[in-house]
């Protein structure tokens, strides 16, 4: 398999005139001559735009041409109001990189073919589905959006493996801040060739193309479901012919899509509208001062210089922000593995009920480690810390201030816990007897009750010592 | 013959011309001579010479990534020659099997 990857750029004008980019506006309440082709518009390239290109470019490890040009791939469509859209063919801005992703403990490295700059189509709806609608609605806002495609060579062998490299692949236009990785508003979406080849052939079959791929489970599901035609295809010998096929998300099936356009003849020609890109070393070496440290070399970090696991690992570099937080939280709080339950069990789950991001989150790493230290230091019970976790989240107040007003200082006086003791044991001696008699599991009840009465402040190590103690004299 | 008929019709059809058979007749006649004019090219000897997309030694100019004002929904959509709301209206394209 190979996987096309078409990425929208957060910039704020499109890519050839300074229309605004905005998802969700007003159908072509975003257009202009230039971006509905209307004649004698000419456009003019956006340079974030070319940044953005070759900070991807750097991030992917590939070589960035000083020269590229723009090309004109000719089709008709509705959604396409020129007639053909600019993209680059030839002369692409970056070619011959790499993305590493993790496959279990292995690393395995997927080459990339090429990643070009190229404008978005606009929009077709339909008030009923696309097969039965009797005409289709154009807005071209979307038209003229700025892309970057990113094309893998078929080095992937599994849908699973799909999907590791997409994830990577979206983690890292996330950290590089050009893309929002929106799957459901098509920020991010994935066409795949997928191709089979007998055992021991090394030459890979004819290829066919899936589109309409708009999140990750339907992509896995679609690879499984045209990988299996395939091979059943060719079992029964027939052939697999190169086409554009469609998923269906309803049936779980690819069915062949054949426009009134004879497929693949789009005539690219050097377009002629724009001059070459030429990209000097100084605005290459200027980007690369701006580029973050990436996920995959940030999970090795966390791995190598905090002893986390993988699991740990994957999920706190899965975020930029997350992974800030994490480690301006042990830089307070220096004990790696704490602060990392602590973030991906509360935290997240907090974080995610309040859909707040982590950079905005109003609990701060300095409060966390905060909580942490208070019940370190055996201050509060670890039950108190989680009780009060939603509260610190919403309110974002000091875990300090918070433990004293409402008293939630843990108990540690011996006579203050032995004297409640007392009054549970006294209250009940039909479980004293069962416990004395070897149902030990009865200690729960115990301190059930005991944490009762004490609204959950006994020291929880204490009161079992005590409990043990006294019940078993 | 550098072109057939069957190429005329094709590239015909790619741009959505309608052509009829005494006008496939004579422009596959006709392109077939221009291609063969533009055969002329051919003598030259182009050996170690860059291919050449654009014909100036300029480079490409860029813009700041400023958003402007659009156009109203109105001005855009004056030439549609069918709308429905704030859409142009087309007739549907996609066949499947």
């Amino acid at each position: 398999m190979g996987l096309e990857v078409h990425a929208h750029l957060l910039t704020n004008s499109k890519l050839f005139c300074g229309c605004s980019t905005k998802f969700g506006a007003e159908p072509n309440s975003h257009t202009c001559p230039t971006c509905m082709g209307l004649p004698g518009a000419l456009p003019v390239l956006n340079r974030k735009v070319v940044d953005f290109a070759i900070k991807l470019g750097l991030a992917l490890h590939c070589d960035i041409n000083r020269r590229s040009i723009f090309a004109r791939k000719n089709y008709f469509y509705p959604d396409l109001p020129k007639g053909y859209q600019i993209s680059q063919y030839e002369e692409p801005i970056c070619e011959n990189g790499y993305l590493d992703v993790f496959m279990g403990d292995t690393k395995k490295r997927i080459r990339v073919k090429r990643v070009h700059m190229e404008e978005d189509a606009g929009k077709l709806v339909h008030e009923s589905t696309i097969e039965t609608s009797s005409y289709s609605m154009v807005d071209y806002n979307r038209s003229s959006v700025p892309l970057l495609e990113i094309v893998s060579e078929p080095d992937i062998r599994t849908p699973e493996e799909a999907i590791l490299y997409l994830k990577i692949l979206r983690d890292v236009l996330i950290y590089l801040e050009i893309c929002d990785g929106n799957m459901e508003e098509g920020s991010f979406r994935c066409d795949a060739n997928v191709s089979v080849r007998r055992k021991g052939e090394a030459i890979l079959g004819t290829r066919a193309e899936l589109k309409n791929l708009n999140s990750f489970r339907s992509i896995e599901r679609s690879l499984d479901y045209e990988i299996t035609r395939q091979i059943e295809l060719i079992k029964k010998g027939g052939e697999v012919v190169q086409e554009t096929r469609l998923f269906n998300v309803d049936e779980g099936i690819t069915y062949s899509m054949r426009g009134k356009e004879e497929a693949h003849d789009y005539r690219y020609f050097p377009e002629p509208d724009l001059l070459p890109l030429v990209v000097d070393d100084g605005w290459i070496a200027d980007v690369r001062k701006t580029l973050p440290e990436l996920p995959i070399e940030k999970m090795e970090r966390f791995m190598n210089e905090y002893g986390l696991p993988k699991y740990d690992v994957e999920i706190l570099s899965s975020d930029k922000g997350l992974a800030g937080y994490f480690e301006e939280t042990v830089k307070i709080f220096p004990e790696p593995k704490t602060v990392s339950n602590w973030i991906m069990t509360e935290l997240l789950r907090e974080l995610k009920d309040g859909n707040v991001s982590p950079k905005d989150s109003p609990l701060s790493p300095a409060h966390l480690a905060e909580l942490l230290a208070l019940i370190k230091d055996g201050t509060i019970s670890i039950k108190i810390g989680k009780e009060i976790f939603p509260e610190l989240c919403k309110s974002g107040a000091s875990p300090k201030r918070l433990v004293a007003d409402k008293g939630l200082v843990q108990i540690s006086d011996e006579t203050a816990i032995t004297s409640i003791v007392e009054a549970v044991i006294a209250r009940s001696p039909k479980e004293v007897a069962e416990f004395k008699a070897g149902k030990e599991k009865l200690l729960g009840f115990f301190v059930g009750q005991v944490m009762k009465e004490m609204k959950g402040k006994a020291n929880p190590k204490l009161l079992n010592e005590l409990l043990l103690k006294r019940l078993k004299d | 013959m550098k072109i057939t008929k069957d190429v005329v019709e094709h590239v015909a059809h790619l741009g959505r011309l309608e052509l009829d058979p005494d006008e496939v007749e004579l422009y596959t006649v006709q392109v077939d001579s221009i291609l063969e004019y533009m055969d002329q090219l051919n003598l030259l000897d182009t050996e170690g010479i860059e291919p050449m997309s654009h014909p100036m030694p300029v480079v490409c100019v860029l813009r700041d990534d400023v958003a402007k004002d659009s156009f109203s929904v109105d001005a855009s959509t004056q030439n549609a020659p069918e709308k429905k709301g704030s859409f142009f209206k087309v007739p549907p394209i996609i066949e499947i099997d």
